[in-house]
């Protein structure tokens, strides 16, 4: 073990002073996600809204980071500027590893500084730099520069923010390391808000290992079970745009703003057919065998006379979905370059795509008028879209200043609120049914991430009401075991609650009197509680209408099944989040 | 004899499984730094990866600059290194003219030592260890 505390560097980008704090509780919180809404409570405000300069964007590691495979990711907690309430997001690239090896658990980023800045965090650093001259730099053209300032390949990586985050669109990304993003729910914008454009965090330390063989065998199991058997198969394989297919087959894949569940020309931007046509490579986070980032790439003529240049666009099922299927864009090098556009503004791509799906259909049936769009939204028209994006990140006029909002903020004022595709906020790529529109719609990341409801609805064909409930809430809770460790979802066939136990075992961190199912139902507890405080209520959370108007394979969505569940939900959160006594 | 060569490079995917590996099971830490090998980006992710490792000179210039012996010429190529001699002065570092020696904070030496424990640690088949073809009796240099 390295510690029995949390060591967490608190910069305040106002003062400009750094502080290194040792907390308690790693027996109580794991680290990521239970760290972080720990975090919250001791930095943030419950009773300041998401832009007040003092309000914490954190990043939180966990006890296992880079002593195991896959155990590669980061939580970044913040206050969100999509709906004004407590909500994480995950990366992985470099992040987890380079806070591991700078010797933080967490850094807490508070304060605002007078000009845009970069800071740089290390085991025995810690420095801002005046980065004014970078205003207006896009995500990539950033990451270029910074590399120059803070050098240490290979062992550091950078976050960063595009215009969007600067110009405070509520669903402006953090681009980790080119091809990973803190990506929802607007953590590039709580970075903006701060004038923070960048961080490097310089993994430049390293630490003793446990003695003995426990460990050493532990890892090469797990290591094995990683790589030898098929378990990860999908991930390296086709990655996860390997969705498109079948859920296609099953009427579950959302077109045209979800006019339509399936299409005969989702094959144009299948799995395979990026895979065959536009992959490049597959790149990994550090710390993970498995490879599941896919790097496409598209070959543009800017010249006649044969002058080419070429793109590398990460790609994975929801963006496919979202700036694919959604916007009827059916040919993959084509839904490549909208990618490539999203990712230099620095937006959400799924945000981006839903969002740009339901001003397509506003535009269309006249609720908005080519005033608004300045450009003519048409299913398929990439051209078009990628100019849509670019107003998007830098807004030209109200209309992408409120969409850049959020889609529900701008259908409110100009109308269209019914066939806008929002649960909570812009939907992932499952039109699965009830089950997953009432989990993404009140979850607690409004994210198809925070229980497999899509896999739910797949598997059955009952509806059972309680027994729905039940798997939301208890695979929720296991999920946020794995994401205090914070270890990839893709791996949560492999790390189950034992194995997590017996690996903490292995590096010292035997976990006192409580099993980690355990932990997991208290962080789940007090992550409720925290968006409950901020005035989060699920039992109004609304499902738009365009989600009763669907078919899937199992035939017309049933209305009264899901009322059951978001009424049954909803309870279920106000229980698991109610205050505790001592809060009274 | 058998040296460690980073053959396939183009198939990196920069998981740094195998400096972990080297790390872990050859100096029995956590880091992506105390390690001989190491994995960096050209410039970036989207220019591929490089391996910092020893290409096995010979004669190695980093045991020519070790003032103490710690750093000692192998037979075909590249070093052994004898930890308790070392005096921490960072020359051999200065000397590798391919920055494959790594100096931590406290200016201790990481070099390859061609074991190839990060070989099955590799996912793509990267690594390899290969044998160095006997160098001719004329060229010097001691079988000892």
């Amino acid at each position: 073990m390295i510690r029995d505390f949390f060591r967490v560097m608190e910069v305040n980008l106002t003062t400009g002073k750094t502080n290194i704090i040792e907390l308690p509780g790693r027996g109580e919180y794991l680290g990521g996600a239970g760290l972080a809404a720990r975090l919250f409570e001791k930095f943030g405000f419950i009773d300041r809204d998401w832009d007040d300069p003092e309000q914490p964007v954190i990043f939180a590691i966990g006890p296992l980071t880079g002593y195991f495979p896959l155990m590669s990711k980061t939580c970044c907690a913040f206050r969100s500027p999509y709906h004004n309430q407590y909500t994480e997001s995950y990366a992985g690239g470099k992040s987890a590893l380079s806070l591991r090896f700078a010797n933080l658990d967490a850094l807490v980023v508070t304060g605002k500084a007078k000009r845009l800045t970069a800071l740089c965090v290390g085991s025995r650093r810690v420095e801002t730099r005046d980065v004014e001259y970078m205003r207006g730099f896009d995500a990539i053209h950033t990451g270029r520069v910074l590399r120059k300032i803070f050098p240490g390949s290979g062992r550091r990586s950078i976050l960063r923010i595009g215009p969007a985050g600067e110009n405070l669109s509520a669903y402006a990304c953090i681009n980790v390391d080119t091809f990973r993003h803190f990506g929802r729910l607007g953590g590039g914008t709580a970075m903006g808000i701060k004038n923070l454009k960048a961080i490097c965090i310089l993994g430049d330390r390293g630490f003793d290992l446990p003695e003995g063989k426990a460990y050493p065998k532990l890892y090469k199991h797990i290591f094995e079970q990683l790589t030898t058997t098929e378990m990860m198969a999908k991930y390296h394989g086709l990655g996860t745009a390997v969705n498109i297919n079948p859920l296609n087959e099953l009427k579950s894949l959302p077109w045209k703003n979800l006019q339509q569940t399936s299409s005969p020309n989702a094959g144009g931007i299948s799995g395979e057919t990026f895979a065959d046509d536009t992959l490049l490579r597959n790149a990994a986070c550090a710390g993970c065998p498995v490879g599941c980032i896919h790097v496409g790439f598209v070959r543009e003529q800017f010249q006649t006379n044969n002058q080419y240049l070429y793109r590398q666009v990460g790609y994975d099922y929801e963006p496919i979905f979202s700036c694919g299927g959604m916007l009827e864009v059916t040919d993959a090098p084509q839904v490549l370059r909208i990618l490539d556009v999203i990712e230099k503004e620095g937006l959400d791509c799924m945000s981006t795509g839903v969002a740009l799906a339901w001003a397509t259909e506003a535009l269309e049936k006249g609720v908005i008028s080519e005033k608004e769009t300045e450009v003519k939204l048409t299913w398929g028209d990439a051209e078009t879209y990628m100019q849509a994006v670019e107003r998007l990140g830098r807004p030209t006029n109200d209309f992408y200043k409120l969409l850049a909002q959020g889609t529900l903020k701008c259908a409110e004022h100009y109308g269209g609120a019914d066939f806008a595709c929002v649960l909570g906020q812009e939907m992932a790529g499952y039109a699965t049914g009830e089950v997953f529109f009432v989990s993404e719609g009140l979850g607690f990341r409004h994210s198809h991430l925070d229980s497999g409801g899509y896999a739910y609805d797949q598997k059955h064909e009952d509806k059972d009401v309680t027994k729905a409930l039940d798997f939301l809430v208890n695979d929720e809770r296991e999920r946020i075991v794995l994401n205090c460790m914070v270890g990839c979802l893709f791996s949560r066939g492999v790390y189950k609650d034992d194995l997590l136990a017996e690996a903490l075992e292995s590096v010292g961190y035997g976990v006192h009197n409580e099993s980690v199912a355990d932990i997991g139902h208290r962080v789940q507890k007090l992550r409720w509680r925290l968006r409950l405080r901020m005035g989060y209520r699920p039992d109004q959370a609304k499902i738009p209408k365009r989600y009763s108007e669907i078919t899937t394979w199992k035939g017309p969505l049933d209305t009264e099944y899901m009322e059951a569940l978001r009424t049954g939900y909803a309870a279920r959160i106000l229980e698991m989040g109610a205050p505790l006594e001592e809060d009274d | 004899m058998k040296v460690l060569r980073a053959a396939r490079m183009e198939r990196c995917i920069g998981c740094h499984s195998c400096s972990l590996a080297c790390a872990r099971q050859v100096h029995k830490f956590l880091s992506w730094n105390k390690a001989g090998i190491r994995i960096s980006s050209a410039g970036g992710l989207s220019t591929g990866f490089e391996a910092r490792v020893c290409l096995a000179c010979s004669p190695a210039p980093c045991a020519e600059a070790c003032p103490t012996g710690s750093l000692i010429q192998r037979r075909d190529g590249g070093v052994i290194q004898k930890k308790k001699l070392c005096i921490r002065c960072g020359k051999c570092a200065e000397a590798c003219p391919v920055d494959a020696i790594f100096l931590d904070h406290l200016v201790n030496p990481y070099v390859c030592i061609h074991c190839g424990q990060c070989v099955p640690f590799c996912p793509h088949d990267c690594l390899e260890l290969v044998d160095l073809p006997k160098r001719e009796q004329t060229e010097g240099g001691s079988d000892d």
